[in-house]
């Protein structure tokens, strides 16, 4: 393949359109696994026009739900200070030509600019690295799922016995609105913002990872195990599949803490990325 | 395959049962959180919110031309709306209402004094759904492309899964009652 350096303002109205135009191909399998263990007939069939409409999304290269997100950036590598710009000037590029909803307002006034920009957005995560590429991940983020968001400040006593009673209840008491099947994403432990973010973090794995930590990989299961059992189902009609996947990051906490956060992502659990070389070229994918 | 005609009246809404899939033909308006307290508060609304088919919806819209095209219209989240609805059901003879993870209690009696259904369509089934309807023009404009009050007229615009019923059934009550019980076994 060649590839022709583009600015990073193209790079980001092109990560933008991919992210919202194609699933990725992880989570459509995890569809295409949780149809093969549903038992529920209405279940089966929203399975059904869930990946009906990802087929005709991708083919006619349109937004596969109108709810285009505000589009959560995390850039890594190499950078400098222009970058924020870029991103700015593409998400606004992005908004008239892909297009996206001009979904960004004034959380008081509501007032919408109508660029998806304003003070604030895009929200930007920044990690420095030593290498000589840049990589930059956009996470649309819709608020059907956004909305669902919970921080808890456990006490320690409370133990994994209550972070397993928090997450299942945030995510069964949530019912259909995120647009189950979910992913689940879990932060445990860290300061509360940073369990927030962790939360988040957790979303960009692809939900074929594989958690190293043995005690994570095994709450993930027996999670994903008891919100599938819950009988919730897609859209919250109930069924088997609940969830696609359930994610958890973990940091070291204050001896007097236990913060859990969870944030959900919509079946359309969109993610894209741009690695952009030394010479300007590109590579996008959906790692 | 049950397919219902927009404006629907008050006995074909009442005949249909839960869990079952229906299509719609017809006018549909959408309305989400703007639109609701723009209906409530406002002496003149468009005539179109009378006995209407309500499809709780911010799409996406293109200019084609002349006229508005929707290229993704799947539903927004209806618990946005619980605290008005009830009284946008009243007000106005709502008929159907279309939207994703069901409503309150209040909205449900509302929908039973008043025959009303709740249709769940799939969520984030935008461009599916998006190619189902023509667009015939747009109220309150000023409020935004997601917040406006779009008009279309639907071709079997579906699927639809009715998930709360004019006798007070819901769906969701049923499905609520197993989850609970996950809840409950784990607190």
């Amino acid at each position: 393949m060649i590839s022709i350096p583009e600015s990073v303002e193209d790079a980001i109205v092109n990560l933008l359109r991919l992210a919202n135009t194609k699933l990725p191909e992880d989570v459509g399998w995890a569809l295409e696994a949780a149809a093969s263990w549903e038992t529920n007939e209405i279940a089966y069939s929203q399975l059904g026009g869930i990946m009906d409409n990802v087929k005709k999304a991708e083919f006619m290269g349109r937004p596969m739900c109108q709810d285009t997100g505000v589009p959560v950036f995390y850039v890594s590598g190499k950078f400098d200070a222009s970058i924020e710009k870029s991103i700015r000037n593409g998400v606004r590029r992005a908004t008239s030509e892909i297009p996206l909803r001009p979904n960004t307002v004034h959380p008081l006034t509501r007032e919408n600019p109508g660029d998806n920009l304003g003070d604030g957005m895009p929200v930007i995560h920044y990690t420095p690295t030593d290498d000589d590429h840049t990589e930059i991940t956009v996470l649309p983020k819709g608020a059907g799922a956004e909305n669902m968001t919970k921080l808890v400040m456990l006490n320690p006593a409370d133990g994994t016995a209550g972070v397993k009673k928090f997450i299942i209840s945030t995510v069964l008491e949530a019912g259909g609105r995120p647009c189950p099947p979910t992913v689940v994403g879990v932060g445990i432990g860290g300061t509360s913002d940073m369990c927030v973010k962790m939360a988040k973090e957790a979303l960009l794995r692809p939900t074929d990872h594989v958690n190293t930590n043995d005690d994570e990989r095994k709450l993930e299961e027996e999670l994903f195990t008891i919100l599938n059992a819950s009988g919730l189902g897609p859209m919250g009609l109930g069924g088997d599949s609940t969830v696609l996947r359930v994610h958890i990051k973990t940091a070291y906490c204050h001896t007097a803490s236990l913060p859990v956060a969870v944030n959900l992502n919509c079946w359309a659990a969109r993610r894209a990325t741009v690695r952009i070389m030394k010479d300007g070229t590109s590579r996008y994918g959906q790692w | 395959m049950i397919t219902i005609h927009s404006p629907a009246d008050e006995r074909t809404v009442r005949n249909l049962e839960l869990g079952q899939v229906v299509h719609i033909d017809g006018t549909i308006i959408t309305g989400r959180d703007e639109m609701h307290m723009r209906a409530l508060s406002s002496k003149n609304v468009p005539k179109e919110l009378n006995f209407a088919t309500l499809f709780h919806c911010g799409p996406i819209m293109i200019r084609d031309g002349k006229e508005w095209k929707a290229i993704a219209a799947g539903p927004t989240t209806s618990a946005r709306m619980d605290t008005m609805e009830a009284e946008m059901i009243e007000r106005f003879k709502i008929r159907i209402i279309i939207g994703k993870g069901g409503m309150s209690d209040d909205v449900l009696k509302a929908m039973k004094d008043n025959g009303c259904v709740y249709l769940a369509a799939i969520g984030g089934a935008a461009v599916s759904l998006a190619e189902c309807l023509r667009c015939t023009g747009i109220e309150w404009e000023e409020l935004g492309m997601a917040e406006a009050m779009w008009k279309f007229t639907a071709k079997q615009f579906g699927p639809l899964v009715v998930a709360m019923d004019a006798h007070g059934n819901s769906l969701y009550k049923n499905v609520g009652s197993k989850v609970n019980r996950t809840i409950k076994d784990h607190s």
